[in-house]
């Protein structure tokens, strides 16, 4: 066969890729198709056969330098190029260019008679003229099959087809044949049989009146491939195949934390908020602050700087802007900025794994540091519950991947048809906030509560979770004799204590104003007994002097009565007592 | 270049096949032995015009085409049999 021949000059290992450009697909077959090979394209009427073999070529001749010949057996070239104009593909610009070629081949058994043998030698002129013509790297061949219903000998044709595949890789080029899904098999009329290098089938599955489109590479010879379905979308910005089903568990794990934007919630989780890329739910019952939690940790990542995709499920982008104005949020600045991409769509818009897609696209296309998906719950609506839990096994692990943070609402606690969701869903989450409504004493309140953050030491408490315009606030919840006591219970309880407190209060200052009195008293005493103190030390000093006046005079005296004896009679004592009270009274 | 009633018939071939040269000579004997003097043949060979391929529609080879007279018809095939022949270029027997 022709493999034979060209196989001397091939002395690579492994074999050649040939980048397709679809985001996604380059991924699952490890680089794009066999580079100089046939690769068959299979998949029923809509599939976006025609779409992906366009996209192939454009990519090629736009982007990595291939030239490209499309060969269309079923569409008009003017319809081609209107049909994926709307991919803002300008195929009139590379045919002009000479990067890509249209030709058109036409077979109508109404209009051809057969009258002995022939063979399909006037396509490969036509083929080999259009490649020679722009040097072409790459062929599209679509449909080939047309040709089965326009010549009648079978026989004939399959052997031309052989042929053609043969002829194909002799030529060097990359090329898609595609081919209409038969009954049970891939192709109609077995085309598999000619094309055995790379093999993929394209699928649009309706459940729940969604349809899903998926991809599969049935086999590739000679390379390592994913063997799962890959769900793709095909929208205004061309195909996104979602590459991943489920990684690996070996994602790094960072130690970088984000705030959550709540100054509070932080303190909850050591003071630093979520490590980076980690996945949180955010459980809670209608109207219990879901997205307003949300909102908040999107506010912070775009406060530091980051970019954020809000995925909207529920509400519209306009809705929610204004709705977080309402606690203090102003979202828009964000968005103005280019750091919030609002993703806003109905889950009832398309299957699960088309949503997937869709994010999967985002998230590549606009690299976040963190994404909200909210609320996660409505994405049940798109698809069977288990489907649910497979997908955001995917996200998550996608996500991980690369490194986003990601928080999750889901409406609801472990109740309702949402339960079996959540349980299975928070095994796959590194932190788990759950927020209730509580009812009672006619009202309702808000509750917080950290069911489990892995990797830190996290807060236990329940704490009332407070919205207001300057933002949420947590309170530290009162626990009463009937529990935890919150909203106006818990204002009454502050109440009762601050009063209590007020009466603490003025018994401690009424006892110091008395302790005040007493020392005051005391003092008082003891200024009046210094005195007296004082008065006694005057008393005692006085006398003490009037001693020494006393001895003074004594000494005169007898000095006195001592000259007063010399002269009358000399060793005669004088008489001291009746002068002394009177002496002692004038010493002055 | 033709009388109304002429036929103007095209053989597009693709170098000297085996089939291409049996086209060519049942195709003279058909028109010999059903339109002597009333038919004129082209044959081009896709070989040395390529484009030609591209802007007449043709996949099998050889092909004949009948330009005139109108409607264009075409038959497929080495013309190994007249009755489809005959048919196709709808040529009642004389």
């Amino acid at each position: 066969m022709a493999g034979k021949s060209h196989a001397t000059p091939v002395d690579l290992p492994t074999i050649g890729k040939s980048a397709t450009g679809i985001h996604g697909l380059d991924e699952v077959t490890g680089g794009g198709l066999p580079e100089g090979r046939p690769t068959l394209l299979c998949g029923s009427a809509g599939c976006g056969k025609t779409l992906f073999g366009m996209t192939f070529l454009y990519n090629g001749a736009a982007d990595y330098n291939e030239p490209g010949v499309f060969l269309a057996f079923e569409e008009h070239p003017e319809d081609l190029i209107k049909n994926v104009g709307s991919l803002r593909y300008d195929i009139g610009k590379l045919i002009a260019e000479k990067k890509l070629a249209i030709d058109h081949v036409e077979i109508e058994r109404s209009k051809i008679s057969e009258s002995g043998e022939y063979d399909l030698e006037g396509l490969f002129i036509r083929l080999g003229f259009a490649i020679d013509s722009i040097g072409a790297k790459r062929v599209v061949i679509d449909t080939i099959e047309t040709l089965f219903s326009g010549l009648e000998n079978e026989q004939l044709l399959r052997a031309e087809l052989r042929r053609l595949f043969e002829w194909l890789k002799s030529k060097r080029v990359t090329a898609i044949i595609t081919g209409e899904r038969g009954d049970g098999t891939l192709t109609r009329y077995g085309l598999e049989e000619y094309v055995a290098d790379c093999v993929i089938l394209l699928d649009n599955r309706v459940h729940d009146q969604l349809s899903t489109r998926r991809l599969r590479i049935v086999k590739y010879r000679g390379s390592a491939h994913g063997t799962n379905e890959y769900p793709f979308i095909i929208d205004e910005k061309g195909i996104t195949v979602m590459p991943i089903t489920s990684s690996g568990l070996a994602h790094a794990a960072p130690t970088e934390r984000m705030p959550t934007g709540i100054a509070d919630l932080d303190d909850m989780l050591e003071g630093k908020g979520y490590f980076k890329g980690s996945s949180i739910l955010l459980s809670g019952m209608a109207g219990s602050g879901k997205s307003t939690v949300a909102a908040h940790f999107a506010d912070a990542t775009c406060a530091a700087g980051h970019r954020c995709i809000y995925f909207a499920m529920e509400e519209s982008p306009q809705q929610i802007v204004r709705n977080m104005r309402s606690v203090g949020i102003n979202l828009q600045k964000w968005v103005d900025r280019k750091l919030l991409r609002f993703s806003a769509r109905r889950p009832s818009l398309f299957g699960l794994e088309t949503h997937l897609a869709t994010m999967y696209r985002d998230v590549t296309e606009f690299d976040p540091t963190a994404v909200v998906i909210d609320p996660m719950s409505a994405l049940t609506g798109a698809g069977m519950t288990g489907d649910v839990h497979s997908m955001v096994l995917r996200l998550v692990d996608f996500l991980k991947g690369r490194g986003v943070t990601a928080l999750f609402t889901n409406l609801g606690i472990a109740a309702g048809e949402n339960a079996a969701t959540e349980i299975q869903v928070s095994s796959l989450m590194d932190v788990w906030l759950l927020l209730y409504n509580r009812e009672g004493n006619g009202e309702h309140n808000r509750q917080l509560y950290l069911l489990k953050s892995r990797g830190m030491a996290h807060s236990n408490q329940v704490r009332e979770f407070i919205m207001s315009s300057e933002g949420i606030k947590l309170r530290e919840a009162y626990v009463g004799p009937e529990g935890v006591v919150t909203g106006s219970a818990r204002l009454a309880q502050e109440a009762k204590d601050k009063a209590a407190a007020l009466v603490r209060e003025q018994a401690m200052e009424r006892s110091s104003r008395e302790l005040e009195r007493k020392r005051r008293e005391i003092a008082a005493q003891i200024e009046i007994l210094q005195a007296q103190l004082a008065s006694e030390d005057a008393e005692a000093s006085l006398l003490t002097r009037e001693g020494a006046a006393r001895k003074d005079q004594l000494a005169a005296d007898r000095v006195a009565m001592g000259e007063s004896r010399r002269a009358g009679r000399p060793g005669k004592r004088p008489r001291p007592p009746m002068t002394r009270a009177a002496t002692g009274q004038e010493p002055k | 270049m033709t009388e109304t009633n002429g036929y103007n018939l095209r053989l597009y071939v693709a170098g000297q096949t085996p089939k291409s040269i049996a086209a060519i000579a049942n195709l003279k004997k058909i028109c010999e032995q059903h339109l002597p003097g009333r038919y004129e043949i082209e044959i081009i060979d896709l070989m040395k015009d390529p484009a030609l391929a591209v802007r007449h529609q043709i996949v099998a080879i050889p092909t004949l085409i009948r330009q005139l007279p109108e409607p264009l018809k075409r038959i497929i095939g080495d013309l190994s049999n007249t009755e489809k022949v005959l048919v196709g270029l709808d040529i009642r027997p004389t």
